[in-house]
């Protein structure tokens, strides 16, 4: 198999990656780590005329602590780094837990966190991760600039608010609040392959102990990212426990709207949201009480 | 922006060092790392097998650490040090003790699969030389054998593991010394 042809540039700096967008960006793509569209060009279902290269944009390559605590990323950053950076696990623990999830050492190695979220794979976990973690996207155009919540970026399946000659340049994982927890989970039929389904959930227990706030986004249940906000109500104000947790786990199931495949039936997905769902709200209410008492004085 | 822009251009000249000998050549923009591995340096050893990132056949060491060479430009490795199953053995009478450790596992049948395999664990056990079963079966994840079932080359991962502590013990060398060579930069 061999891509149509196109033409290749490699811009050297951000300014000229930009300028190569406004004059290529409608009939070109922009190509990062390339785990994503090297498949589609080898099978053709892509034909751009331009393939702008930004792996040689060094202003691409970031990683570092923002002021709130949260953690600052360049679109360049490789999936490899979730896996290894000690700020990563520091900063956005979420992450470093997710990533082994995502396709295996040779792709990560390659793939780059601002190409997973700008390519909307509905069952890629990236997007599902900033959209609970409320991420904040940067998107640059030649001469101008503008700042999206995650949850706002995503409009469809493989569509996003990303306009033909910005790039996607930056990404702000903020600092979540004292008393939260976390987890995410996916059952995929091999390890590395796309998940049938996965969720990630974030919670916040109050100085009582109880759920002040929660959030449940799934993947590979629907166009894109989806908050299963129903659910997520369902824990507001309750102690953790068994009984709210099953109950949120099956307004998740309920929530979600699968499609079904060769693989597995609608039905299926659903049993399987609410199990993992249940999973990752154990985990997370977990993950809480002991930040809870980590920060409770000891006498 | 003062600077001129690039033209994108379907052909340009790339360098690359591969397996320590550089090589220029002119290529058309679309050419896979994996054809121009295979058709422009004729280092067959690397082979292709879904052409989209499935299988893992095509594996090889960008810099010291495994992609898929089938989801890379050519053009992309300009500059850059490429690693094949190839500079594996130290001649032709010699394998490596990854390969020797295959052979008395009886690790391959039909072989389409095993130099990305190979590929794939040389870095794995540079940066793991002591990986127990579960490791090694999470490390071979990535790459699909439709012969062996798995089992024999996990257990050749196994026996290169114990090999190659045997060797550190006796030499004081580190087992990794037998595996791949340090990624040269630390860029991801």
């Amino acid at each position: 198999m061999k891509p149509a042809p196109f033409a290749y540039v490699a811009p050297r700096s951000l300014g000229e990656a930009l300028a190569l967008m406004t004059r290529h960006g409608d009939e070109g793509k922009a190509l990062a780590g390339g785990q994503s569209l090297l498949p589609v060009l080898n099978f053709r279902l892509a034909q751009p005329a331009v393939l702008v290269d930004l792996n040689a944009v060094p202003e691409l390559e970031l990683l570092a602590a923002a002021d709130d605590g949260g953690l600052r990323m360049g679109a360049l950053t490789r999936h490899r780094q979730l896996e290894r950076e000690p700020l990563v696990a520091a900063r956005a623990p979420l992450l470093a837990e997710a990533v082994h999830h995502i396709a295996h050492p040779q792709i990560r190695n390659r793939g780059t966190v601002g190409g997973s979220l700008a390519h909307a794979d509905p069952k890629a976990e990236l997007p599902a991760l900033a959209v609970a973690l409320r991420a904040r996207f940067k998107l640059q155009r030649e001469g101008g600039e503008r700042w999206i919540d995650a949850a706002d970026f995503y409009t469809g399946l493989f569509s996003t608010e990303l306009q033909s000659d910005e790039l996607l340049t930056e990404v702000v994982w903020p600092a979540q609040p004292a008393g939260s927890g976390w987890a995410f989970e996916e059952a995929a039929r091999r390890h590395g392959d796309y998940a049938q389904v996965g969720v990630a959930a974030i919670v916040r227990l109050d100085d009582a102990g109880r759920c002040a706030d929660a959030r449940l986004v799934f993947l590979a249940v629907g166009d894109g990212p989806l908050v299963a906000s129903r659910a997520a109500a369902a824990l507001v104000g309750e102690a953790p426990g068994e009984a709210p947790i099953a109950a949120a786990a099956n307004v998740a199931g309920e929530e979600i709207e699968p499609r079904g495949d060769v693989h597995a039936s609608p039905e299926f997905k659903r049993h399987l949201a609410r199990v993992l769902t249940a999973r990752v709200l154990r985990r997370a209410f977990a993950r809480a009480t002991d930040a809870g008492q980590a920060e409770a004085p000891r006498g | 922006m003062a600077e001129p822009l690039r033209e994108p251009a379907t052909s340009l000249s790339v360098t690359t060092h591969v397996n320590g000998v550089e090589h220029t050549r002119s290529v058309e923009a679309r050419l896979l790392l994996s054809d121009f591995i295979r058709h422009e340096l004729g280092l067959t050893g690397t082979h292709v097998g879904c052409e989209h990132g499935v299988c893992g056949a095509c594996t090889v060491l960008l810099d010291g650490e495994p992609v898929r060479s089938c989801l890379i430009l050519a053009a992309q490795v300009d500059g850059r040090e490429v690693t094949t199953v190839e500079a594996l053995a130290p001649g032709p009478e010699k394998l490596h003790p990854l390969q020797e450790a295959f052979w008395d596992s009886h690790a391959l049948q039909c072989g389409f699969c095993t130099p990305g395999i190979l590929m794939t664990l040389v870095a794995y056990l540079r940066d793991n030389p002591n990986p127990d079963e579960e490791a090694v079966r999470l490390a071979l994840s990535g790459n699909l054998c439709r012969c062996t079932g798995y089992q024999h080359i996990v257990d050749a991962v196994l026996l290169w593991a114990q090999r190659a502590a045997a060797v550190g013990t006796v030499a004081g060398g580190s087992a990794a010394d037998t595996a791949a060579p340090k990624p040269e930069s630390s860029r991801a």
